[in-house]
């Protein structure tokens, strides 16, 4: 009964001829070959609305094609894994019939040039992929890199990203339970904002992105749909230069009052069973959801953009495909099922629209004002968006540093000087001027709150909890990509152990350079190497992530900064542990070795300015061993405090541990190396404990076994003095208040330079 | 003993006072939504928490002329006890049951934190099981928690002894005197910016405010006879 019809250009848009001959799809991010590809792909030249269409689907950030080759290489499945990377989020079951579902992602440009809307909405995008897989959120954690606070654009950008997730997080009221957050000069022009979502499933409610069911209609809920955010996903996959300022339109508005009642309303659909597909409209907006959804169900897709709920008169179809306006999903559900989803979506307040149907032919077809205006197989916008390997070079810096010695750099220093230098590092001290600004006890199920290793939720109904920690170190990873990549995964598994959990699985966001720089894909690809090494090592398959690349200013790359979001288990509410020491007279005991390992620490940057020469390296048998020995010691009820040491080293674990307890310390240790250089090393796979007097002899032998030095430090005590003996002599005394004020004060002053 | 607690579109902390109620006080408690009028069947009416209408126009203001706010004031016109939190308080002072107003905090961030409060007045139907000057942990989580009222007014307060809660340590907002939480003259309409259903189990950090709920069960108890 249907004609065939031609596709037909808009009397404005350039015509297929014109876009051709004067390689207009170059201004949309697209390569002349890639032009080349779409002829062939549609027999014919694309008009103008279909050049945007695939340039978005085929930009970095949709289609992965510089990251595709390399990803593949994270080990993704394991016995636990439900949903590995593919959809919106990852899925992991924890018993009970119940799967924590999480994801992480960047929203690193707009941010960089908007960042109270750039980290709002970079927050509600993350929300979306977990409950559009079926999930009740119910933590959030970010990480963020800035320049230094030194500089006015720093702390405005720094101020308002805090802001701005404070506003979505609290407004929608998910807790933000933890991150972190650095400061470096490598971040100035190109600050990172990374955020991380956590939910809770129930098995049978998982949800997919997927359209299936010929002649099923297809729905669209939420806010309407408007100018902002045309290209997000192209702006994202391009170098920040001056010229960005101008991309401002490209950055959407969020409003987390309508997200709330979207999340309210999706949830009781998924309760009453009614969806078949469901996806966030995010990057790429509507684009980007129904042809995914298409190309995951075998299927076709047929929409009217004349039934989009549209906020401004006059939008053309490559508007409408191309808008990033927030807070909508896409619904696919079997016919006859509309009303009942519009009932759901009119309690809410919440306006929903069938705006096409579901199709056998897998091609992706479009109308507006009764023309079609694109007619595309589905998969070539999918399946086929080209992929690249570029080249890879060792760079010159590497080899450079290989002759750098850190330990030089520093053997001089006063380790209590040091000690005092490293507390009140913007890095370093306590980040309550970030997280007293976010709600981190709504839902209450906050059982350790930010400031510990890693966050921990308990689980209601059960006695389950899950603890969770972002982490990555750009310092290391800059100086040594393939350790640092191994040290990013550790790391966050490790803290995730030290609050009693088994670490399942992680999400990571991979924030690079200009992949097409030979220079910086060594960088990613080192670095997937070594993350990948460590994630078989650790058993915690990747489940999602994001890439995020082309995070330069001025030709300059950010350090290469793999976030890592660890998810872990914690089998019983009793096994929850802290940082904070707990009583006087547990005695401190040290798991692990310590080398001299300087480069790319703390102490090296604020002595030298910079960091220089090798990181850490790490062991994954030596990490493994000492995470088992304790996960044991925790679940076995002999461990009271546990604490990663990281960046500031031993000297900065203790001083933690005080701060956080309100209790002092005595400390006495014997070692070659130089006092400061053995109590400031970043020496991977040591974790502090303290345990009761009658524990001590259970957790050495319970290290030996596992091969992991153990070594009794000294003991808690109600003193309020961290006290440290390096042979015998006293090289660190320093009232707890003392720590404590520098630790407190840091940002807060570096906020408010003025009162200075 | 029944609790209410009203749900508007935005509302955030109704799960947590549910669960309070329910799980910890053991007591029934319903989800309300904002379209429904009739409360009669309650004893008590929990305005929960949260971001009611988005904030838009002003924290409360339109979440004041829901339809549920009528059987809101005919509860308390009734004697019923009443208690805002948070969003709650500031929906209370929009509808003009507990006078006065609020403002941005005075630092102009958000500010979540577990501050410490003395109870200022243990002889109402909430705070009968706490002790008069007696100091509690509760957390609080606003933007704007500055209460604000005019001087007559204040004087009143303090006259009447309607001010219940007052911040004992930092004032996290600026609150005028430090006020934390102000009751109605007849002592049966509780606002609060702390939220005590956050503190109701010592792993949440606090169990400070389970007292609060204990209180009002005693309180209906000894004046309703559970039958």
């Amino acid at each position: 009964m249907q004609l065939k019809q031609l596709v037909k250009s808009l009397p404005h848009e350039p015509t297929p001829e014109k876009i051709r001959d004067q390689a207009l799809y170059k201004e949309l991010g697209l390569r002349e070959e890639e032009y080349g590809h779409i002829v062939r792909h549609l027999g014919r030249l694309p008009n103008w609305t279909e050049v945007g269409i695939y340039s978005v689907m085929w930009s970095e950030h949709c289609s992965y094609k510089h990251s595709k080759a390399l990803l593949r290489k994270f080990p993704t499945q394991g016995p636990r894994v439900l949903q590995g990377p593919g959809e919106g989020a990852g899925v992991i079951d924890i018993g009970d019939h119940l799967a924590v579902v999480f994801k992480i992602e960047s929203h690193n440009h707009p941010s960089a040039i908007e960042p109270f809307q750039g980290a709002a909405t970079g927050v509600g995008g993350i929300i979306r992929d977990v409950f559009s897989m079926g999930a009740r959120p119910v933590a959030l954690l970010n990480s963020l890199r800035f320049g230094e606070l030194t500089s006015p654009r720093v702390r405005y950008l720094f101020e308002h990203v805090v802001a701005g997730i404070a506003h979505y997080g609290n407004c929608i009221g998910i807790p933000t339970v933890g991150g972190e957050v650095v400061f470096d000069p490598a971040y100035d022009g190109n600050p990172l904002v990374n955020a991380m979502c956590v939910g809770i499933l129930e098995h049978d409610k998982l949800q997919k992105g997927i359209a299936k069911g010929v002649g099923n209609p297809v729905i669209y809920v939420g806010a309407s749909t408007g100018r902002d955010g045309i290209h997000g996903a192209t702006f994202a996959s391009e170098e920040l230069n001056e010229a960005s300022e101008e991309k401002r339109p490209a950055v959407q508005v969020g409003d987390p009052f309508m997200e709330k009642l979207l999340l309210e309303a999706c949830m009781e659909m998924v309760d009453q069973g009614l969806l078949l597909g469901i996806q966030d409209m995010g990057a790429a907006g509507l684009t980007c959801s129904s042809a995914e959804m298409a190309a995951k169900g075998e299927h076709g897709m047929e929409l009217n953009l004349d039934l989009v709920p549209q906020r401004e008169k006059g939008m053309t179809p490559y508007e409408i495909m191309l808008s990033e306006s927030q807070e909508r999903m896409l619904l696919v559900v079997e016919k006859g099922m509309e009303e009942k989803v519009k009932a759901i979506c009119d309690k809410w307040g919440l306006q929903s629209a069938v705006i096409g149907h579901v199709t056998g032919d897998q091609r992706y077809r479009l109308y507006f004002q009764g023309e079609l205006v694109a007619d595309i197989p589905v998969k070539t916008l999918v399946d086929d968006a080209p992929c690249y390997a570029p080249e890879q070079k060792v760079p010159d810096y590497y080899r450079e540093n290989e002759t750098i010695c850190p330990v030089e750099q520093v053997k001089d220093v006063d380790p209590q000087e040091a000690l005092l230098q490293v507390v009140s590092s913007v890095n370093m001290a306590s980040k309550r001027w970030v997280y007293q600004q976010y709600d981190h006890m709504i839902r209450t199920s906050t059982a350790v709150r930010p400031g510990s290793d890693a966050a921990v939720i308990v689980i209601r109904g059960t006695d389950k909890a899950l603890a969770m920690s972002t982490d990555g170190n750009g310092r290391y990873v800059y100086l040594d990509p393939e350790q640092g990549g191994r040290i990013a995964v550790a790391e966050a598994a490790r803290n995730v152990v030290c609050a009693g959990a088994e670490p399942l699985g992680l999400t990571d966001c991979l924030n690079f350079g200009n992949p097409e720089k030979p220079e910086v894909y060594w960088q990613f690809a080192q670095a997937i190497e070594g993350m990948s090494a460590a994630c078989r090592e650790l058993e915690t398959p990747v489940v999602g992530g994001n890439v995020s690349l082309y995070n330069e200013t001025k030709g300059q790359a950010i350090y290469p900064t793999p976030i890592v979001g660890m998810v872990g288990l914690i089998e019983k509410r009793e096994h929850i542990t802290t940082q904070a020491f707990k009583a006087p007279g547990d005695v401190i005991l040290l798991l692990g070795e310590t080398d001299a390992e300087l480069g790319g620490s703390e102490l090296q940057y604020l002595v030298t300015g910079k960091i220089s020469g090798r990181p850490p390296r790490l062991d994954l048998e030596k990490e493994r061993n000492v995470q088992q020995t304790v996960l044991r010691a925790i679940r076995s009820g002999w461990v009271r405090s546990a604490h990663d040491l990281a960046e500031g080293g031993l000297a900065l674990a203790l001083a933690e541990s005080c701060i956080d307890g309100k209790l002092g310390a005595h400390v006495s240790l014997e070692t070659d190396l130089a006092p400061v250089v053995h109590l400031f090393s970043e020496s991977q796979s040591r974790i502090l404990l303290t345990v009761s007097k009658e524990n001590v002899d259970h957790v050495r032998t319970l290290a030996e076994e596992n091969g992991v030095a153990c070594t009794v430090l000294g003991e808690v005590t109600d003193h309020p003095e961290l006290t440290i003996q390096v042979n015998g002599q006293v090289v660190i005394h320093q009232p707890i208040a003392k720590l404590t004020q520098r630790w407190e004060e840091a940002i807060p002053c570096a906020m408010s330079p003025s009162s200075i | 003993m029944r609790f209410a607690v009203t749900v508007f579109p935005g509302s955030n902390c109704d799960i947590d006072a549910i669960h309070a109620i329910k799980d910890v006080l053991g007591e029934s408690v319903t989800a309300v939504w904002h379209k429904e009028s009739d409360l009669s069947k309650y004893d008590a009416i929990i305005l929960p928490g949260g971001f009611s209408y988005g904030d838009y126009l002003r924290t409360g203001a339109l979440a004041a002329h829901s339809p549920v706010m009528e059987g809101v004031r005919e509860a308390a016109e009734k004697g019923k006890l009443v208690i805002g939190i948070c969003n709650g308080f500031q929906i209370l002072l929009e509808t003009g049951l507990l006078p006065g107003a609020m403002r941005k905090n005075d630092h102009l961030q958000f500010r979540c934190s577990i501050p410490t409060l003395r109870v200022e007045n243990n002889e109402t139907p909430f705070t009968l099981q706490y002790r008069e000057g007696e100091l509690i942990q509760i957390p609080i989580a606003h933007m704007e928690g500055n209460y604000y009222c005019d001087e007559v007014t204040l004087a009143e307060l303090k006259r009447n002894k309607q001010i219940i809660f007052r911040y004992a340590g930092e004032n996290p907002n600026g609150s005028i005197d430090d006020i934390a939480g102000i009751c109605n003259r007849n002592r049966n309409v509780l606002g609060m910016m702390p939220h005590p259903e956050r503190a109701v189990c010592d792993w949440m950090g606090s169990s400070d405010g389970m007292k609060l709920f204990t209180s009002m069960l005693q309180y209906w108890k000894e004046n309703y006879g559970a039958a």
